[in-house]
């Protein structure tokens, strides 16, 4: 249990290859912290950095208190649970398990107690004796969350942890994880590329995009207020609408759309940005109306998806799935601005 | 040269280039005529065979039959007659330094020693090389020897261990650092049987020791593939786990280089059995260094002792058979973890 800080952490590896800039990031004790971005962006890399497994170029990495740069990865106190598990093939489920216990010397008896627990609370008790090879891609993930939950240690790293599990099982461990962190009470820092993990299972989540920090904060209001242009794109499925306008006297004007925006803004140009679910077949009474000619339906059951164009522009919709909507139709839409986010055009940053 | 003879025998060139593989074609599509007339049931296993069969047939030919001969020739005498275990008897007659028995005790030494020596400095080179820059360039050089013919390789140990008496310049690089390093005085490396830390004889660890020389590069390339076969998440996960770099080596590195180890290991073993060219062209088997390889050499071409030579091949072949199948069966082994 303990918090963790980066302090202007830079990871360089060559002169022009910089692939973490400037991370500044303080984890809170206990706290569940996704690290999300696509890949390349640098999350795999702070989070190695932090396990002792690359040097930090510059800045600092504090566990607690104390500063672990020169620290060797063995005397961390962390664990790690990596993509492709790293389960040892030659070492029986329990080895494996008691592996890290016995680099602390601990006492027989100790590992032997603390491996049944992890086991029990895992459900491996029936595959203790089994090599790795013998078991399947879900009971092998759960071998190294054991092997990293019996040590108990200050802070949990897990690196795309589900990635190699189907869709099933992946949400399914997704939820486990989620009543393992309460139940452990430890600090969990996880990197995934699935925006769907980082928004369900973070109690905050980090944004990155090409070494750069992008945004920290609870995954509503991320969602919510994303602060730039990447962000906005990168949470939510589908993806944000994204139109191009111009600004004149508080109204943004888009190919097909024209909108009073609710907040003045500075800029006369940028992008106009609204989730799916902000467009609505009901046309409020005086509010922005649309016309979008259908290209594509996609009905989910709870939900209908209309693909289309309105003016020059593709945007999607989610409306009601009674709406009886056929590609090729030409449907008026109405648009919720209170989920309206305008972008400037220079910066990227959100000015609403 | 005089390459005439390539013209005179210009029609036999051309028999054999054109009706070597015309012979096979025809064996071949005359094989398949055969099969496809078979009821469909039979075709699947009669049809390996006629594939397999003239390899089966070389092998019969060159291997087994020889075999065969060369044991049957171990029960008789000079004049082809039976006299039983005679040879055999005579060859390990008195017990130990009679008959065969040093070469016996030899082989011994060779088994443990170039093997041990083999496989230890292998694998301290494949893990110390895995972390230097130009690795394969280094690891070509350690590998360089192996191309070496062994008599060329013992004209160069010879001048390693060339010996003059004291107080003249030493030509020999190890006499030559003992002199000049450690003030001591020169030694006949290759006649010198006084015991090494009171146990094996010098000039035996000597031949060892260069063809421990020539072949490492053999072990250090097979060892370093192994190696490198590791998954680096695997070392990551161990640090990470609280492991130092030598229970990394210990706990997760060699065991898992283990299989690749015994399959080695047990090559290097029937190579050991097998040792005649280093011992043949540094000692001929003098000073006590014989082989048994280089004894059945002895027995055959110097003494004409055709049964006794059959018999110190048979004990070879007897010796050899057991570590072979256990290679074979641990070679299957690792290719099945694959």
């Amino acid at each position: 249990m303990a918090s963790v800080t980066y302090d202007h952490v830079v990871k360089r590896y060559t002169a022009d290859l910089t692939v973490v800039k400037d991370f500044n990031v303080e984890i809170k004790d206990k706290e569940f912290m996704v690290l999300v971005g696509p890949s390349g962006c640098g999350k795999s890399t702070a989070l190695r950095m932090l396990a002792g497994l690359e040097a930090i170029s510059e800045g600092e990495i504090r566990i607690g208190d104390r500063v672990v740069n020169n620290v060797a990865a063995k005397d961390r106190d962390i664990a790690m649970v990596f993509q492709s598990y790293a389960l040892y093939p030659h070492m029986s489920v329990y080895d494996n398990m008691a592996f890290p216990l016995q680099m602390q010397h601990m006492k027989k008896d100790d590992i032997d107690k603390r491996v049944k627990n992890a086991s029990r609370i895992l459900g491996l008790d029936n595959f203790l004796k089994r090599k790795p090879r013998a078991l399947s891609g879900g009971q092998r993930q759960r071998v190294a969350l054991g092997r990293a939950i019996v040590r108990s240690p200050k802070v949990f790293l897990l690196d795309e942890p589900l990635s190699n599990l189907d869709a099933k099982l992946r949400g399914q461990t997704r939820i486990e994880l989620q009543k393992l962190h309460r139940d452990l009470q430890t600090t969990f820092i996880y990197v995934t590329h699935d925006q769907v993990e980082a928004m369900t299972m973070g109690d905050r989540i980090a944004i990155m995009n090409a070494g750069i920090l992008q945004q920290v904060g609870t995954p509503g209001d991320i969602y919510d207020h994303p602060a730039n242009l990447f962000v906005a794109g990168f949470i939510g499925s589908p993806t944000m609408n994204f139109v191009p306008a111009t600004v004149d006297n508080g109204t943004a004007k888009a190919s097909g759309l024209e909108v009073k925006l609710p907040k003045p803004v500075s800029a006369a140009k940028g992008t106009l940005g609204f989730r799916p679910e902000a467009v609505t077949d009901r046309v409020v009474e005086g509010g922005p109306t649309m016309k979008m000619k259908v290209d594509v339906v996609e009905r989910l059951g709870s939900d209908q998806f209309l693909y289309g164009q309105v003016g020059a522009d593709q945007v999607t919709a989610r409306v009601d799935p009674r709406m009886s909507v056929q590609p090729g139709d030409t449907v008026q839409l109405g648009l919720d601005t209170r989920g309206l986010h305008f972008f400037d055009a220079e910066t990227e940053k959100a000015l609403i | 040269m005089d390459f005439s003879v390539l013209l005179t025998d210009l029609p036999t060139l051309v028999v054999v280039i054109i009706g070597v593989p015309a012979v096979l074609a025809a064996y071949i599509v005359g094989g398949e005529y055969l099969v496809r007339r078979l009821p469909d049931k039979a075709r699947p296993s009669v049809r390996p065979w006629i594939w397999v069969a003239p390899a089966l047939l070389l092998v019969a030919g060159f291997l087994v039959a020889p075999a065969i001969g060369t044991l049957a020739q171990s029960f008789e005498d000079k004049n082809g007659a039976f006299i039983g275990f005679q040879n055999f008897a005579a060859q390990l007659a008195g017990f130990p330094t009679g008959g065969a028995w040093i070469a016996i005790r030899n082989n011994l030494f060779w088994l443990i020693f170039y093997t041990l020596f083999v496989l230890a400095f292998g694998l301290l080179l494949a893990v110390l090389f895995d972390r230097v820059p130009y690795e394969s360039v280094v690891k070509s050089l350690i590998f360089m020897p192996m191309a070496i013919s062994s008599v060329a390789l013992v004209v160069i140990w010879k001048f390693m261990y060339a010996y003059q008496p004291p107080g003249q310049p030493q030509t020999g690089t190890l006499n030559f650092i003992l002199n000049t390093v450690f003030h001591q005085d020169p030694r006949t490396w290759i006649q010198d049987e006084s015991p090494l830390l009171g146990l094996f004889p010098l000039n035996d660890m000597a031949l060892i020791g260069a063809a421990v020389w020539g072949i490492v590069g053999f072990s250090l390339v097979i060892l370093s593939a192994a190696l490198k076969g590791i998954p680096g998440d695997l070392l990551e996960a161990a640090r990470v786990d609280g492991a130092g770099e030598i229970t990394i080596f210990r706990r997760v590195i060699f065991p898992l280089m283990m299989p690749t180890v015994v399959v080695v290991g047990t090559t290097l073993v029937i190579f050991a059995l097998k040792a005649f060219d280093v011992v043949y062209a540094m000692t001929n088997g003098n000073y006590h260094t014989d082989v048994l390889a280089n004894r059945m050499y002895q027995l055959l071409y110097n003494s004409h002792d055709f049964g006794g030579a059959s018999a110190v091949a048979v004990i070879l072949l007897l010796t050899v058979i057991p570590v072979l199948i256990f290679n074979l069966r641990q070679f299957r082994a690792v290719e099945a973890r694959r």
